[in-house]
């Protein structure tokens, strides 16, 4: 089974994100960059079904040379290969799906993994819209993948409980934080991880539209809250409580 | 002049109330309002949407809630409509279906607005809410889930048309298996007015059933969690409050043993009064609480439920 797998390169979620003085957009000088946490979940998720059903798991990132290394930490996880389509700039969730449909008329995945969301634009879109053009089954916010029977059942987080979905392969899954938890690369990994194959694809090459449909033309950061009080024990906080907040 | 098209959630053969902030956000547009409910039990909750809509169309063919057929469906009428808006609240469901509507009808689409500004401006939070983004969407037909949290329920109108549509799910790949719900006699999540949480501080599923329950059973709260005591299996998944769990404004909302992430804050600091017990002085959820308590939860939280049950006579 050959599984195809999304890596986008985003900011730590440790790191404090600030707005640069033009606003044009945030400060990333000095701040820590990683692979987007579900991502990382869905290279691991992707690993662990290549041990029960075989085959190849192959990594996909978009972005400059400096997403390499994202794709390198999957490679050392124990993926396979990697593609870095090389393309410098924004891009909306819907270019990214457009291109990412190129690859996947290439590779031929039997099962694309991809993050519920980014955690740098929050969107939560690319792969539900890769899935639409494709015309194939989504199960998104995956917390079980099985597959069998050429089909991936697939247990989802929902609003008020768990969802079974049932789709046919191949098929777009999207991971959720309790699918799995992601491995660490060992030494070893990572020195084969460096001589794992890794194709270098110019967007331009595509012949992908990649147009913005959505643009962000402003950046804020939101409005402080004003700074709350310490009470001093129980007693003092139900009385604020009651006579100036008038919650209960 | 702007047509909209407002997808409906529903559930158990009720309207999902976060549907109306996609109403209130497109009526900040003006224009036409229609409104779809889509399968089993369709008819029934478009008697509940006709007060919010010039015209509710119902098609219950549109079978099980999947996101493929269901895309068809949605973008069909949009055409047949010759909709500029598509919208849905931006809860699980409407995160699942709507990006591939967009996909089906070749539209941008802004995820999770805050704000309306007009016809195809937004803005949305964005790095878990550390920066709120403008955007704009540049195709014709723009697609946009809501936050609940931002926008006022709209006030009810006189009722609009009701009328049955024809829709054809088409050839799908996906099939729905099942739903296991998580059963609680407590308010939602989302539509509660209290909001009691616990965090790893609570240190297991016993300190939830010792501390954070009887304190919300006096409250009348819903129970909300930090990650980390989902992750740990301590609680249902679906009680995560934040950037990747739930969003949630209610009147009071008391923090207990959470530390304060900013992926915790992204989901409650829009709260109106906030309450935060933590023994740890410096923890930055203070940062954000109205009050704060610096003390043992183990303590202070039980003391407060004997407090409050007191105040309450
Ligand atoms: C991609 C990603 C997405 C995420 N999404 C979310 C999300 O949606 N929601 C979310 O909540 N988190 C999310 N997180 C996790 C988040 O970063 C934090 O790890 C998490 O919120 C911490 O949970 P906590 O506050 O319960 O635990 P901790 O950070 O461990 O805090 C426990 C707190 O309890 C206090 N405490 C301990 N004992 C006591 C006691 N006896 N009395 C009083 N206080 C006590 C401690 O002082 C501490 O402040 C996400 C993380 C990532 C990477
Ligand atoms: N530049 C990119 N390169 C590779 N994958 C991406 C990129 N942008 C988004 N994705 C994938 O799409 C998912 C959802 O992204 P988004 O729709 O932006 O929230 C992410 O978790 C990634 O798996």
């Amino acid at each position: 089974m050959k599984f195809l797998v999304t890596v986008k390169r985003v900011t730590d979620y440790e790191a404090k994100i600030k707005l640069k003085a033009d606003k044009s957009g945030i400060v990333t000088d000095g701040v820590n960059m990683i692979m987007n946490p579900f991502d990382e979940i869905g290279v691991e998720e992707a690993l662990r079904q290549r041990e029960k059903h075989g085959g190849e798991v192959v990594i996909v990132s978009i972005g400059t040379s400096d997403s390499t290394d994202k794709i390198r930490s999957a490679l050392a996880m124990g993926a396979d290969r990697g593609i870095l389509v090389k393309h410098d700039g924004p891009l909306d969730s819907f270019a990214v799906a457009r291109v990412l449909a190129k690859i996947v008329d290439k590779e031929k995945p039997d099962v694309v993994l991809m993050g519920k969301q980014a955690i740098d634009d929050d969107s939560n879109q690319a792969a539900q819209m890769l899935a639409e053009l494709l015309g194939w089954g989504q199960a998104t916010f995956a917390n079980i993948v099985t597959l069998e029977g050429g089909r991936a059942t697939v247990v989802r987080e929902a609003d008020g409980g768990l969802e079974t979905v049932s789709t046919t392969l191949p098929a777009v899954v999207t991971t959720d934080l309790r699918l799995n938890e992601p491995r660490y690369a060992a030494l070893p990994g990572i020195m084969k991880a460096k001589k794992k194959p890794l194709e270098e694809v110019e967007i331009g090459s595509l012949g992908v539209d990649i147009a913005a449909k959505v643009k962000t033309i402003a950046y804020e950061e939101p409005p402080a809250k004003k700074a709350g009080q310490k009470v001093a024990d129980v007693a003092s906080l139900v009385t604020r409580l009651k006579t100036e907040a008038k919650v209960i | 002049m702007a047509t909209h098209l407002i997808v409906v959630e529903h559930t158990g053969g009720k309207l999902v109330k976060a549907t109306l902030s996609a109403v209130a956000a497109a009526q900040k547009v003006g224009g036409d309002i229609h409104a779809l409910v889509l399968g089993n039990g369709a008819a029934d909750v478009a008697k509940e949407v006709a007060p919010y809509a010039g015209k509710v169309h119902f098609g219950e063919a549109a079978g099980d809630r999947l996101a493929q057929p269901w895309a068809k469906c949605v973008a069909d009428v949009a055409k047949s409509l010759g909709a500029t808006h598509v919208w849905a609240a931006a809860t699980g469901a409407g995160k699942d279906l709507m990006p591939r509507v967009a996909a089906r009808l070749d539209a941008g689409m802004a995820s999770d607005v805050s704000a309306v500004l007009d016809d195809k401006t937004f803005k949305r939070p964005m790095w878990a809410g550390n920066i709120i983004g403008t955007v704009e969407i540049t195709t014709t037909i723009k697609v946009v889930t809501t936050r609940p949290t931002e926008f006022a329920v709209p006030a009810p109108g006189a009722a609009g048309e009701i009328g049955a549509v024809a829709v054809d799910p088409g050839t799908s790949k996906m099939t729905w298996v099942k739903f296991d719900a998580v059963v609680s006699d407590r308010p939602a999540l989302s539509d509660a007015r209290v909001i009691v949480s616990g965090g790893r501080g609570v240190k297991g599923p016993e300190g939830f059933k010792t501390v954070v329950e009887p304190l919300a059973d006096v409250l009348g709260a819903a129970i909300g969690a930090s990650r980390a005591v989902c992750d740990a299996g301590w609680v249902p998944n679906d009680w995560q409050v934040g950037q990747t769990g739930k969003v949630v404004a209610p009147e009071l909302y008391v923090a207990v043993g959470i530390s304060g992430a900013i992926q915790h804050v992204a989901g409650m600091k829009g709260s109106k009064c906030i309450v935060a017990i933590n023994k740890e002085p410096e923890a930055p959820i203070f940062q954000v609480a109205d009050y704060g308590l610096v003390a043992d939860l183990f303590k202070a939280a039980p003391e407060l439920t004997v407090a409050l049950k007191a105040a309450k006579g």
